[in-house]
C-alpha cells in the first residue's frame, strides 16, 4: 500500500473510457434511482403531515404537484419507482442463484428497462383516466 | 502509521473479517425489499385511484384500518430500507471526515421521517 507508484496507478475500469454497457448502466441506475426515492420519501411524510394539518395546507401542496414541474416530477419518481422495483425483483433473483447467464442478463436487463417504461406510461394514463 | 488490530487470533485465523454484521445488513435489506414489493404497489394504486381528489377523499382512505395499517408498515420498511441503502452509498463514495457526520445523520433523519409518518398517519387515522 505504501508503494510509490500507489497513486499514478490507472483504476479499473476507467470509468471515463470506459464503453458503457446495459449491465453497469443497470447497476448504477439501481443506486440513482434508490437515492431519487429517498427524496420522494421524504416527500410522503410531507405529504401526509399536511393531510393531517388542515384542508389549506393540503390544497397548496396539492397544487404544486398539479403544476407542470409537479407533473415532471411524480412522472420521474414513478419512473424511478419502477426502475428500483423492476431492478430490485432481478437482483432478489441473483440473490436466490438464478439468471446468472450472460444470455439472461440481458435479457432480464432489457425487460427492466422496458417493463419500467411500460408501466411509466400505464400509471399516467390511468391517473390521467382517474383526474376525469 | 500501522493501526492495531484488535481482532482476537480466531478472528484473524478464520479471517471472515465482522461477517455477521455485513450478513445481518445484507439480510435486512432483502427482507424490506420484498416487504416492499406489495406495499409499495398497493401505495402507487391507492395514490393513482386518489388523482384528484381533495383532502376529504385522502382522510377518508387513510380512515379505512387497512390502509392505515398497510401505510404504516410501508412507513417502517421504506426509511429501514432507505437507511440501509443510503448508508452503503455513503460508506462507498464518501471517505472524508464527514463520513461518519453523514451516516449518523442519515439513520437518524429516516428514524425522524418513519417516527413522523407514523405520528401523522394514525392522527388521521383516529384522529377527530
Amino acid at each position: 500500500m505504501n508503494s510509490p507508484t500507489r497513486h499514478t496507478r490507472p483504476l479499473s475500469p476507467n470509468i471515463q473510457i470506459y464503453r458503457p454497457q446495459l449491465t453497469s448502466v443497470l447497476s448504477i441506475a439501481n443506486r440513482v434511482t434508490g437515492i431519487v426515492l429517498s427524496a420522494f420519501a421524504v416527500f410522503l411524510v410531507i405529504w401526509l403531515s399536511v393531510a393531517a394539518a388542515s384542508p389549506q395546507a393540503f390544497a397548496t401542496v396539492q397544487s404544486v404537484m398539479g403544476s407542470w414541474i409537479g407533473q415532471l416530477l411524480m412522472i420521474a419518481g414513478v419512473f424511478s419507482f419502477f426502475m428500483h422495483l423492476s431492478g430490485g425483483i432481478r437482483h432478489l433473483f441473483w440473490d436466490a442463484g438464478y439468471g446468472f447467464q450472460l444470455r439472461t442478463i440481458y435479457a432480464s436487463g432489457w425487460a427492466v428497462v422496458i417493463a419500467s417504461l411500460l408501466l411509466t406510461g400505464a400509471t399516467w394514463v390511468l391517473s390521467i383516466y382517474m383526474a376525469g | 502509521m500501522h493501526k492495531q488490530d484488535r481482532r482476537s487470533l480466531l478472528s484473524r485465523a478464520t479471517g471472515l473479517g465482522s461477517a455477521r454484521k455485513g450478513v445481518g445488513h445484507w439480510w435486512a435489506e432483502r427482507v424490506t425489499a420484498i416487504a416492499l414489493v406489495p406495499l409499495t404497489i398497493w401505495f402507487l394504486a391507492s395514490v393513482v385511484a386518489l388523482t384528484g381528489s381533495d383532502r376529504a377523499g385522502v382522510v377518508t382512505w387513510l380512515r379505512t384500518p387497512s390502509a392505515a395499517i398497510c401505510m404504516v408498515l410501508l412507513l417502517v420498511a421504506l426509511f429501514y430500507h432507505m437507511a440501509l441503502g443510503l448508508q452503503v452509498v455513503i460508506e462507498d463514495y464518501v471517505h472524508s471526515g464527514a463520513r461518519f457526520a453523514v451516516l449518523i445523520a442519515i439513520r437518524l433523519a429516516c428514524f425522524a421521517l418513519a417516527g413522523t409518518g407514523i405520528l401523522v398517519t394514525l392522527r388521521i387515522s383516529v384522529g377527530g
